[in-house]
């Protein structure tokens, strides 16, 4: 979910295996009495149908709406904005705020997932390592993702504090100047990026570790008689058996940093000066941070940001898919 | 490898497992020291590393202005928890089960509805809120915080009842229940498990929600928790130990759900993300 990672947002997918994991007897059962139980089977998805027409099609089509329509404030209310084709979306491509909100959205998004990545992964291995307390400090490790996003942000708002902060405390032991955290545009990119690796290193990690799960131990024995030592195994034999894994890992962090808002709006706002806009942040800020709300050009960033999200989510989809059937 | 010497070697690597585990939760160490620390420390320097004169003062801030956004997210956490099971268990059961015509491309629907950005939802929640009169009110923040988890909550409920067996279900059908009958009586008390995974994901994201509180129930009379802390930040930010102390009742709900339902929460972090 936003989760998401929230986290990230956070959330996460669930394969299913309808149509595979089924036992033989309900099969020749649906065989023998087809109609009556389409019915049936339709009755119980009807709620959830209307469902997703009336709250996930229609508030999105709304959306697609706004960002083909000239809204003011009064026609919004009255919903007779003059139809204006892609206008917002052209005002949103010259709009100077464009080619920094797409930078930061691309570098946020793979910073933190390299880094989500790469501390998952060694924290992983880490733990799938027979010691006292190792399932213990693993579960603990999934509190940062497990807390709420407005909790995390803000504490790390004041941790980062450039005058009180314990972060600059700690730096000034070791003789480092005090750093304006969130308030210089220098570093306000930089420190949602901290915050949000944080947030997303359970999800790698617990996703990670069951993935490491499956690799037989055998193979580990034989290579250690082999004479390969650690590093050398990890190479060889956890990092291209982890392979499919960590595409499916990497992919959906990939759809939910995209779409991290909560995190970098509390910390900074997107600023100062943009420093820290996304597409996310941007979007939000168009459509509900100023006092004249642009709703129009709101939605088409947001507009943007979905067909963004629903490409990888696709790739993500087609990767998982041919993982289930190989 | 004789057995002092592993013992040896294990309790190297628990060292270094609680170290890693103390860094990581610093911040979180971090929350309840700031909570626990006097007004007039509050702008020390260097802070103080304990909370050595622990003062309550700002948990009698939460308990004096925060109670009733508290509240406020309890009702939306449970109606939410609600909503989302009385519709994702019957469509699970359906696309378990009963083989509808179409199911796939339902799963599809549901698996890239988890993909849109809840900042374009709320937008569009927004739009029409605005027309049916249901901003700033909680019903309306209730099903828009279902939409966080009711995609998800069916992928749970298909994955786990087609592990049911299906010779519970026709020996049920022997006996002349019907379709909801065998539901009711068979399939949902099988699924117990499923329930309670779905209903701590869903009260959680529920009660974390930031984006759709911010646009759909900004200023009004029922303001959840969520909007009680950023409403916190912005007012004063000088009594951080008020607002780091809301921050931990705000935390409570994932505290509990980490002691007395982790391996529920590992099933849904790692359900479907790995092939088993």
């Amino acid at each position: 979910m936003n989760h998401t990672t929230h986290p990230p947002d956070h959330t996460v997918r669930e394969r299913t295996g309808a149509a595979t994991a089924a036992p033989p007897p309900a099969r020749t059962a649906a065989r023998r009495r087809p109609t009556s139980q389409q019915w049936a089977a339709w009755a119980f998805l009807a709620p959830v149908t209307l469902y997703l027409v009336l709250f996930y099609a229609y508030p999105l089509y709304r959306n697609l709406d706004l960002s083909l329509r000239d809204y003011t404030v009064r026609s919004f209310v009255q919903g007779n904005a003059p139809f204006t084709g892609l206008e917002n979306y052209r005002k949103v491509l010259d709009d100077p705020t464009f080619g920094p909100a797409l930078v930061h959205t691309v570098v946020f998004t793979a910073v933190c997932l390299v880094f989500q990545y790469a501390v998952g992964l060694a924290l992983a291995v880490f733990f799938n390592q027979h010691f006292r307390l190792s399932a213990t400090l693993r579960a603990l490790f999934l509190v940062p993702w497990l807390l709420p996003l407005i909790v995390s942000a803000s504490t790390w708002s004041w941790m980062l504090n450039s005058d009180s902060g314990i972060v600059n405390s700690l730096l000034s032991v070791v003789g480092v100047d005090p750093v304006h955290w969130l308030t210089s545009p220098e570093w306000s990119l930089t420190s949602v990026i901290i915050a949000n690796i944080w947030i997303g290193v359970p999800f790698n990690l617990v996703v990670l570790y069951s993935g490491l799960q499956s690799i037989p131990h055998s193979l580990y024995e034989a290579a250690a008689l082999d004479g390969a030592n650690a590093w050398r195994r990890f190479w060889s034999i956890t990092l291209p058996l982890l392979r499919p894994v960590s595409a499916i890992t990497l992919l959906l962090g990939l759809v939910y940093t995209l779409k991290v808002f909560d995190i970098i709006w509390i910390m900074t706002k997107g600023g100062p000066a943009d420093a820290s806009t996304t597409f996310a942040t941007w979007s939000y800020r168009l459509g509900f941070g100023n006092l004249l709300p642009a709703f129009g050009p709101g939605a088409a960033v947001g507009n943007l940001l979905v067909v963004a999200a629903l490409v990888f989510g696709l790739v993500y989809l087609r990767v998982q898919r041919k993982q289930a059937m190989a | 490898m004789n057995s002092p010497h592993r013992r040896g070697r294990t309790a190297w690597k628990t060292a270094l497992g609680l170290a890693l585990t103390a860094l990581m939760l610093f911040p979180v160490y971090w929350m309840l020291n700031v909570s626990l620390t006097r007004d007039q420390d509050m702008r020390k320097s260097p802070p103080n590393l304990f909370p050595t004169h622990a003062t309550l003062e700002g948990y009698r801030a939460v308990l004096d202005q925060q109670l009733p956004y508290l509240a406020t997210s309890l009702v939306i956490g449970v109606g939410t928890v609600v909503l989302t099971v009385a519709l994702a268990a019957p469509a699970g059961y359906a696309l378990a089960k009963l083989r509808p015509r179409g199911g796939g491309i339902l799963n599809f629907v549901l698996l890239a509805a988890q993909m849109i950005p809840g900042i374009i939802m709320a937008m569009g929640f927004y739009a029409v809120y605005l027309q049916l009169g249901l901003l700033q009110s909680v019903p309306g923040l209730i099903v828009a915080d279902s939409t966080l988890a009711v995609p998800f909550a069916v992928l749970i409920f298909t994955a786990f009842m087609s592990g049911i067996p299906g010779e519970l279900l026709q020996a049920a059908q022997m006996d002349g229940a019907g379709p909801l009958r065998t539901f009711r009586s068979v399939v949902l008390p099988m699924s117990r498990n499923a329930v309670v995974t779905v209903s701590l994901f869903a009260f959680l994201w529920s009660w974390s929600d930031f984006v759709f509180a911010s646009t759909l129930a900004g200023g009004g009379a029922h303001e959840p928790i969520t909007l009680g802390i950023y409403h916190y930040i912005g007012n004063n930010n000088q009594e951080w130990n008020a607002i780091m102390a809301t921050a931990v009742v705000a935390s409570l709900p994932a505290a509990v759900i980490l002691v007395l339902a982790q391996r529920y929460v590992a099933a849904g972090v790692t359900a479907g993300a790995v092939k088993d």
